[in-house]
Formats: C-alpha cells, sequence, structure tokens
C-alpha cells in the first residue's frame, strides 16, 4: 500500500536487534493516528517466532535457507522483489552493519532517494518528516521524507527500544520469493569474542580508557583504579585496535553497550560510534585534556587534567575514602 | 592485485559548526578538512595488502582544500598512483553523487579491490560504499576488519555488534567499507610527506556532471543545543579528585 511504512527487521541467533524495536517506535510515533501502517519484513530461516513482542501491524516474512545468514547481494534480492510488489512510503533500515550495507544499494538500482543518520520522524502539515543528525550529532537537519518512496537509514537514541514493544503479536504473511541466482558473497563461519573474564555489559562501574592512555604500561594504573572502585576496565576502539584490551572490553556500535553507574571516561574523546554504547550510563565523568572533545557533551561532570597524574592520586583518596 | 582507495575530506569534529546565511547549510568558509578517519584505515590496509602479496594502489581525492597534502601523505604512505577529482565540490555534494563521479574514474583503474572508508560523518545519504559498487557492478560488505585475498576471491571479518565477526569470503572485484585496518595506521613523518610532494605526481581527473536527484531538500539545518555541557572541575590533579571523591560520595559509590 502507498501509504505503509516498511522496517527491514534485523535479527541475530534468535533476537531481535534494539534498532528493530527503536524503527517500529519510530514509525508508530509519527503515525499515532494510524495514517501510515507499519509493516515488519523478516527476512530469514525458521525465524517467525521472534517477533510477537514487535508493535507493527503486520509482517511480511521471507522464509529461505538462503536467509539464514545475512549477506548484501541475498538481502538486496529480496528487497527489491519486495519494493517492486509493495510501494510503501518509505523503508526504515538500521545505521547497522546489515542496513548500511544495503541501503545505498537499493537506493541506486530502483532510484529512491537515501536520508541517513536519521534519529526521529514525525508527522508536519500532514506529511512525514526526518530529523537526522551529521558530524556525531553536531548538526542536525529536518526535512519532509522524498515522495512518494524513501529509504531512511536510521540511528538509535531518538526512542527507546520499549517504545516499540507490544503484547498484539502482528500478523504474519508468508511470502514465497525464488531465491538470487547469484550471490557473490558466502558466509564462512561467525568468530565470537574470546570469552573475556568480564561482561562490561553487566558491570555497573566501568573505568573506561581512550587515546589519552597513550602506551600500553599505563593501563596498569586504570587497572588499580578499577580495582580500588570495586569496578572493571573497559576502553574505546583505537585500544582494542592496539591489541592492549581484548574486544571483549570494548564499548561502543561494534562493541558492547554499557549501563554503567559510574562510568569514568579517561582519554576518551567521544567519537559517536563509542558514545553510541555508553548513553545509558548514569554518572559519566571526562577527563580529557582537549576542552573541546565531544566526549563533555555526554558527561556530567568533566576536568581537562592529565590522565596519568590524576589516575595514582584518585586510586590513594578512593583507597583512603574507603578506609583501606 | 590492483586496489583503489577513493578517499574524502571531511571536516574535524572538535572543529566550530556553524550554519550559512540559508539555515539549510553548512558555512564551510573557515572549515578545516581532514581526512576521514575511516579512508585512512582503507589506505592503511590497502598498503599491507600490498606489502604481503604484491600489487598496486591508487587513490582517488576529490578536488577539496588540503587534497594534495592528504594524496602526497598517502604516497608517502606506500600509494603508488595519486589521483584527483577536479570539479565544484561543495561540502554539501551528495554520496551518491560523489560515488557517480569516482566510478567514471576507478572504471579505468581495473580495479580488483576497492576499499573505501566505511562511513563518514559529513553524509545525508550513507556511506559511498554501497553506490560504487552498485555503480561497477561489484559487491560489497562494509564494516570490514580484516582483509586476505587470493585468486578471484578475497576473505573479510565484517563486524557485528557484541564483538562478533563473521568470516566471509567474496567474489573479485570487489568494494569493501573498511571499519579498521589489521594495524592502526603507521605514522608518517612530515620530512616523508615534503619528499612525496617533490616525487610524485598527480594526476588530474575532471568529475562529470553532479547528480543531484536522489538527495532529500531540508526544511532546515541547526546546531542543536547541548542539553547540558559537563560541569568542569577546576585545579590540578589534586584538586580534580577531591571533587570527583565528592561526586562518589553523592551517589553512593563511596
Amino acid at each position: 500500500m502507498a501509504n505503509e511504512i516498511f522496517i527491514l527487521i534485523e535479527h541475530f541467533r534468535g533476537q531481535l536487534a534494539d534498532i528493530t524495536y527503536i524503527m517500529a517506535a519510530a514509525a508508530r510515533s509519527a503515525s499515532a493516528g494510524g495514517e501510515h501502517p507499519v509493516v515488519g519484513l523478516l527476512l530469514g530461516h525458521g525465524v517467525k517466532d521472534i517477533v510477537s513482542d514487535l508493535d507493527v501491524d503486520r509482517v511480511l516474512s521471507v522464509d529461505d535457507s538462503a536467509l539464514a545468514d545475512f549477506t548484501s547481494d541475498t538481502y538486496v534480492h529480496y528487497l527489491e522483489n519486495l519494493l517492486s510488489t509493495y510501494s510503501p512510503r518509505a523503508l526504515f533500515v538500521g545505521d547497522t552493519s546489515v542496513g548500511s550495507d544495503i541501503a545505498g544499494i537499493l537506493s541506486k538500482r530502483k532510484d529512491i532517494p537515501l536520508v541517513s543518520g536519521c534519529k526521529e520522524v514525525f508527522l508536519r502539515d500532514g506529511s512525514l518528516h526526518f530529523l537526522s543528525q551529521i558530524y556525531g550529532g553536531k548538526i542536525m537537519a529536518e526535512g519532509e521524507i522524498p515522495t512518494p518512496i524513501a529509504i531512511l537509514s536510521m540511528i538509535p537514541g531518538g526512542y527507546k527500544p520499549d517504545q516499540g514493544q507490544g503484547s498484539k503479536g502482528p500478523e504474519i504473511e508468508e511470502i514465497s520469493i525464488p531465491g538470487p541466482e547469484k550471490v557473490r558473497i558466502k558466509l564462512k563461519e561467525y568468530i565470537d569474542p574470546e570469552v573475556g573474564d568480564v561482561d562490561i555489559s553487566a558491570e555497573s562501574r566501568l573505568i573506561a580508557v581512550g587515546r589519552g592512555i597513550q602506551r600500553e604500561d599505563n593501563l596498569e594504573l586504570a587497572t588499580e583504579l578499577a580495582k580500588a572502585l570495586g569496578g572493571v576496565v573497559c576502553a574505546s576502539r583505537p585500544i582494542v585496535d592496539q591489541g592492549w584490551l581484548s574486544t571483549s572490553r570494548m564499548v561502543g556500535k561494534s562493541g558492547k553497550a554499557v549501563k554503567a553507574d559510574l562510568y569514568l571516561a579517561l582519554g576518551i574523546s567521544g567519537a559517536p560510534e563509542h558514545v553510541e554504547g555508553v548513553a545509558d550510563s548514569g554518572m559519566i565523568i571526562a577527563i580529557n585534556t582537549d576542552p573541546a572533545a565531544p566526549i563533555f557533551d555526554i558527561a556530567k561532570y568533566g576536568a581537562e587534567v592529565d590522565i596519568l597524574d590524576l589516575m595514582p592520586i584518585l586510586t590513594e583518596k578512593v583507597l583512603a575514602a574507603r578506609g583501606s | 592485485m590492483k586496489i583503489v582507495v577513493p578517499i574524502k575530506l571531511v571536516p574535524d569534529l572538535v572543529d566550530e559548526f556553524e550554519i550559512d546565511a540559508s539555515g539549510k547549510a553548512l558555512d564551510t568558509t573557515f572549515m578545516r578538512l581532514i581526512l576521514n578517519e575511516f579512508d585512512e584505515h582503507a589506505i592503511e590496509q590497502a598498503v599491507l595488502i600490498k606489502e604481503k602479496g604484491g600489487g598496486s594502489i591508487s587513490v582517488i581525492a576529490p578536488e577539496y582544500d588540503g587534497a594534495d597534502d592528504v594524496l602526497f601523505t598517502a604516497a608517502a604512505r606506500g600509494v603508488d598512483k595519486l589521483i584527483k577529482l577536479t570539479g565544484d565540490f561543495e561540502s554539501t555534494v551528495s554520496t551518491h553523487s560523489l560515488a557517480a563521479s569516482m566510478s567514471e574514474v576507478i572504471k579505468n583503474e581495473d580495479a580488483d579491490l576497492i576499499l573505501t572508508g566505511v562511513q563518514a560523518y559529513d553524509s545525508f545519504d550513507g556511506p559511498i560504499g554501497p553506490f560504487l559498487a552498485e555503480y561497477l557492478e561489484m559487491p560489497y560488505v562494509g564494516y570490514v576488519s580484516k582483509v586476505s585475498v587470493s585468486d578471484g576471491t578475497c576473505t573479510v571479518h565484517k563486524e557485528y555488534p557484541g564483538g562478533v565477526a563473521a568470516e566471509m569470503e567474496i567474489q573479485l572485484p570487489a568494494v569493501l567499507g573498511i571499519q579498521a585496518a589489521e594495524e592502526p595506521p603507521r605514522y608518517i613523518a612530515i620530512s616523508k610527506v615534503r619528499q612525496a610532494s617533490k616525487s610524485s605526481t598527480i594526476e588530474e581527473s575532471a568529475a562529470g556532471e553532479a547528480i543531484m536527484g536522489g538527495v532529500a531538500t531540508l526544511d532546515r539545518m541547526y546546531v542543536p543545543e547541548i542539553g547540558e555541557k559537563a560541569v568542569m572541575f577546576s585545579g590540578d590533579e589534586d584538586q580534580v579528585a577531591d571533587q570527583i571523591i565528592e561526586v562518589l560520595r553523592e551517589i553512593g559509590i563511596l
């Protein structure tokens, strides 16, 4: 139907990704009066049960062994077909390893405008509008979602996942589409991160280190501080890329999302991909010698001092305060 | 192995951002442009592949302020051919349009592998890789953090949230969106860049008509009010530590 909003359901290992619920919440909030029915597109193999708490009006499900795992070639093939058969008002995809791989391909192939970095969707003067961000949120832009159809690549932050959950499971319509003839990409296997000794997403006190730590042996200062505080050390991407900490300690878009009561960000600039993983945390304190570092936009308190000098002093004071 | 790395320059995230008089575009008059960080990783990854198995690398940059320096730095890193896409590029040129122009140049390079940064902060219409792949009729995989090549195929690690990676095999020629090079980009001394500026030439290639369709028109662009920027503690490390202890007491950690 020409006024439906389609959302590409993202799922992995039998679970819906948070972004899927967020997209449902976005579509619902823009269509409170039911102007735009919300339809979930489920591409997968044996996963129909996972949509029972997704707040959409109905689900179009394509079940095929070719869809057991994501490749851009496969998803584009089926989505191309679905977009030709149905002409939705918009297709929402996640700004993720799945959605971002395919949005541009579909946009060019079907000649459909693409709007990325989309945080919110709303109705204005009877038509659908987007609120997008660039530069990690330093600039916001609003506009009408191009007509008659557009692809929106959505980022988290505008809605909470629970806003996209519903108790009335959507009706599921099974669609049969012939599989792709040519697939140039093949999944060989999944590689799980080394099981770390800690799950940082379950920790309430985190000492996060970034480039400002400068050298691997300085990590010890952070470990001591973490021990004093009863927390653990985690890191932004550059530290993990250096091999100084395992991937299981990485906070951010490609790593883990954390919900700490205390997040002490030391020498972290606050790039969007990192901040995305921190946003749900309670008290964020950031130390960075650069006063313009974006981390100070999400921190409650901050300081411009040298973290290498600060850490041992703070450790000592914490231990004294704890009476040890 | 012929590798092509399309790159772009973007404003630095730590700079002040202002909107121009139209209220719908960025004021780029005083903006300092730097190499897109993910494109730097793409160049580094290309060099790593070349060092392992031989081949040649071409880098293509649009004619932004500072492009020459970026290209010479790429040469100092080990890139063989430097190409500058000339034309009237405003910072608001859509990624789709840039991909259309870039792909015309890439078509002449007979590439086996195209590496480009998985994203750029300044895009309104997504990353360039998927558009390039479509113009060039090649497969695309993004969020790549490991690349190895053999005859006719490449094997990559594609990153998913939570630190999970998918090992994927892709038929060449292909376009990859690089999330991180296998090694952090090496440091290039200014002296090496200066040397490269004397010994390398930058080939120029005119961008065709920019395709302006397929881009959303904006009602307005604005710098959002940062709700509450961090309250900054003053003083030296000792004084800052005391203030942190205060906060930790307030929230019940101590």
